[in-house]
C-alpha cells in the first residue's frame, strides 16, 4: 500500500519530464504529438519555470510588524441629492418664449449635432432677419439713394456750372504727368472696378430691375456670368490698388498745402489755390479707394471661401461690410469719373496720353509744375 | 387647401437621426448636404432636448425674399420650394435662412458653392412630377403620391410630425394635454409666427 503511494507521488513530477526528454514510450493518455515549446507550469509535470524565482537573491523577508493604520479622514458633508421632480412638474423649457428671447437680445439657438458639419449646430439663427432687412431695405434702398442722389448732383453740376474750363486757354505745350505703367495700372484698375460695380449692381438691383425685363432664365444666365466675372476681376483690382500704392502713395501723403487748399474752398474756390501733384481732394480719394478697396476685397475674398468663415453670422456681415463699402465707393468713383472727364477741361487727357496742358497743369497743380520746371532747369544746367 | 408644416415634439425626440438617413437615403442626396438634421441643446446637462430640424417651409419665407434670382416659389400647400436651373449658388439663402436649412454641394473652394439644396418636403421641384429628371435634381416626390414626408412618417417615437399645421398642432396639444407638459413647437415662431401653447 505504502509502495503504491510512493510510487503515485514519485510519478506525478518526474512522468512529464521524462516524457518531453523522449526517453522511453510516451504515458498513456499523452498526444502523440508533442509541442515545439516545453509545456511548463503547475500541474504541467514538475515544477516549470513559472514557479522559479527570477533571481538567484534570497527572496525578502515577509511577515513582521503591521503599518500603522491610516488616520481616518474625517466625513465630507455631502449634500443629500434630491430626488428629482416627476417629469410633469418640471419647469420646461417653452420654445416660443426661448426664440423671442433670442429674438430680442440677439444671439443663436445652438446645440451638438453628430454630424461632420459642426455649424450645423446652430438651431435657430434670429440674425438672418437682420441681414434680410440689410439686403431687402437698407442696401437697396440706401444704395439706390447715393447712387442716384451722386448722377443727380452730378448732372445738376454740369448743367448749372458746366465744365471747368482751363482759364487760360490751351497752351499748346504739354507736360508729362503720368508714366505708361501709371497709366495701364489706372485703367486696369478702373476696368475691374467698372465691371465689379455693374455686376455687383445687378445682385443687388437685377432682381427687381432686368429679370422682369429679360426673363428668368436669361436673368440666371446672366448673373451666374457676372458672378464668375466678379470674382475673377477681384484679382487685377486688387494687384491694381497694391501697385497704385507704391507708385502714388508718397505723393498722396497729406501736406500743409493741402490744408490751405481746403481753407480756400478747394474744388470750388475762386482761382486756383496751390496745389501739388495731388490736391487735397484727389488724395483723399486715393485714401477712401485704397482704405475701402481693401475693406471690400477682404470681406469679398471671404464670402469667395465661405469655408473660411465659422458660421453664417460672420458671413452676414462680410456682406454688410461689402456691400456697404461698395455702394459708398460706387458713388465715390462716379464723382471721380466726372471731374476726371466731362468735369474738368485738360483733365483726361493725362490719363489717356500721359501728358498734360501747361496751362491746365500750372492752375491745377502751380507747386507740382513749378517742381517740374525746377527739376528740367537741373538738368539743362548739369547738360551744359 | 392645407398648410403643410414640420412640428418636432423634443420630449419625444430621442437623437436616433433615422429621419436623416431616411432622408438622405430616399432622396439620394450628395455627401455633404443634410437636408435634415438632429441638433440637441444643452448636450449633457439636465434639460437636454433634441430638435430634428429641417426647412420648415416659412410664411414670408427670407430666402425667397433675398434670393437675388428669385429661384424660389411657393405651392398651394405653403411649401417653400426652388428651381435649381434659376440657381447661381451665391448663398443668400443660407444668410437669411433661420434654420441653416439650405445646403450646397460645394464648400470651401474658390468661386461657385453649386446649386443650393434643401429639403422639398418630399415635394420635388418645378419639374414634371415623379420624372427621373426631378429625382436627380431634388429627390423623390412622395406628395404627388399623395404621402407625407419619410422623415415624419418613418419617426419611431412620432416626435416628428408633418402634414396640414392645425391638425398636427391638435395632435402636439392633445398630447401636452395629456403628459402633461412639453416645450412648444420649435421653430413655429420663427417659422409661421405662430406660437403653440406648451
Amino acid at each position: 500500500m505504502m509502495r503504491l503511494v510512493m510510487a503515485l507521488l514519485l510519478s506525478l513530477p518526474l512522468g512529464g519530464a521524462m516524457a518531453q526528454q523522449g526517453s522511453g514510450s510516451p504515458p498513456a493518455g499523452a498526444p502523440s504529438v508533442q509541442s515545439a515549446a516545453p509545456e511548463v507550469g503547475a500541474g504541467r509535470g514538475g515544477p516549470g519555470n513559472a514557479d522559479q524565482p527570477a533571481t538567484s537573491d534570497p527572496a525578502p523577508q515577509t511577515g513582521g510588524a503591521r503599518p500603522a493604520p491610516m488616520p481616518r479622514k474625517p466625513r465630507v458633508e455631502v449634500e443629500p441629492i434630491p430626488a428629482p421632480l416627476p417629469l410633469t412638474s418640471r419647469v420646461d423649457t417653452d420654445a416660443a418664449a426661448l426664440e423671442a428671447q433670442h429674438a430680442e437680445n440677439g444671439g443663436v439657438i445652438d446645440g451638438a449635432v453628430s454630424i461632420p458639419n459642426q455649424a450645423a449646430g446652430i438651431l435657430i439663427q434670429p440674425q438672418g432677419r437682420d441681414w434680410r432687412g440689410f439686403r431687402e431695405r437698407i442696401l437697396t434702398i440706401a444704395g439706390a439713394v447715393i447712387l442716384l442722389g451722386t448722377v443727380f448732383i452730378l448732372a445738376g453740376l454740369y448743367l448749372l456750372r458746366g465744365p471747368q474750363r482751363i482759364d487760360a486757354g490751351r497752351s499748346g505745350r504739354t507736360l508729362h504727368r503720368y508714366g505708361a505703367f501709371e497709366r495701364m495700372n489706372h485703367w486696369m484698375v478702373a476696368v475691374s472696378f467698372v465691371l465689379l460695380g455693374l455686376t455687383g449692381i445687378n445682385i443687388t438691383f437685377g432682381r427687381t430691375l432686368l429679370r422682369p425685363v429679360i426673363g428668368a432664365e436669361a436673368f440666371t444666365t446672366l448673373t451666374l456670368a457676372g458672378q464668375a466675372v466678379h470674382q475673377f476681376l477681384s484679382f487685377p483690382f486688387v494687384v491694381g490698388l497694391m501697385a497704385m500704392v507704391v507708385v502714388w502713395a508718397r505723393d498722396n501723403l497729406p501736406s500743409r498745402v493741402d490744408i490751405a487748399w481746403i481753407k480756400a474752398g478747394g474744388p470750388v474756390a475762386k482761382g486756383h489755390p496751390p496745389a501739388g501733384r495731388f490736391n487735397a481732394a484727389q488724395k483723399a480719394l486715393f485714401w477712401f479707394v485704397l482704405g475701402g478697396g481693401i475693406l471690400a476685397s477682404i470681406s469679398g475674398y471671404l464670402l469667395m471661401a465661405p469655408g473660411l468663415l465659422d458660421n453664417v453670422i460672420t458671413q452676414q456681415w462680410a456682406h454688410v461690410l461689402h456691400g456697404a463699402m461698395a455702394m459708398v465707393m460706387m458713388a465715390a468713383i462716379l464723382g471721380h469719373i466726372y471731374i476726371g472727364t466731362v468735369g474738368t477741361e485738360g483733365a483726361f487727357e493725362s490719363m489717356a496720353t500721359g501728358r498734360v496742358d501747361y496751362n491746365y497743369a500750372r492752375e491745377h497743380h502751380s507747386l507740382w509744375v513749378e517742381d517740374r520746371l525746377a527739376e528740367a532747369r537741373r538738368t539743362a544746367a548739369g547738360a551744359d | 387647401m392645407a398648410r403643410l408644416k414640420f412640428l418636432c415634439d423634443s420630449d419625444r425626440c430621442i437623437e436616433c437621426n433615422a429621419c436623416v438617413t431616411a432622408c438622405k437615403n430616399e432622396h439620394e442626396v450628395p455627401w455633404g448636404i443634410n437636408r435634415r438634421r438632429v441638433v440637441t441643446i444643452n448636450d449633457g446637462k439636465p434639460g437636454e432636448r433634441s430638435i430634428s430640424m429641417a426647412c420648415m417651409h416659412c410664411t414670408d419665407a427670407p430666402c425667397a425674399a433675398v434670393c437675388p434670382v428669385a429661384c424660389f416659389y411657393g405651392t398651394e400647400d405653403g411649401l417653400v420650394l426652388h428651381d435649381k436651373d434659376l440657381c447661381i449658388g451665391c448663398g443668400y439663402c443660407f444668410y437669411a435662412c433661420p434654420f441653416g436649412a439650405p445646403q450646397y454641394p460645394r464648400v470651401g473652394n474658390f468661386g461657385g458653392r453649386g446649386k443650393m439644396d434643401k429639403c422639398t418636403y418630399c415635394a420635388g421641384g418645378p419639374q414634371q412630377d415623379s420624372t427621373p429628371v426631378e429625382y436627380i435634381q431634388y429627390g423623390s416626390n412622395r406628395i404627388a403620391e399623395g404621402k407625407l414626408p419619410l422623415c415624419a412618417e418613418m419617426c419611431s417615437t412620432k416626435a416628428l410630425l408633418a402634414g396640414d399645421g392645425e391638425i398636427i398642432a391638435s395632435i402636439y396639444k392633445e398630447r401636452v394635454q395629456q403628459r402633461g407638459y412639453g416645450s412648444g413647437a420649435w421653430g413655429w415662431r420663427t417659422a409661421y409666427r405662430e406660437e403653440l401653447p406648451a
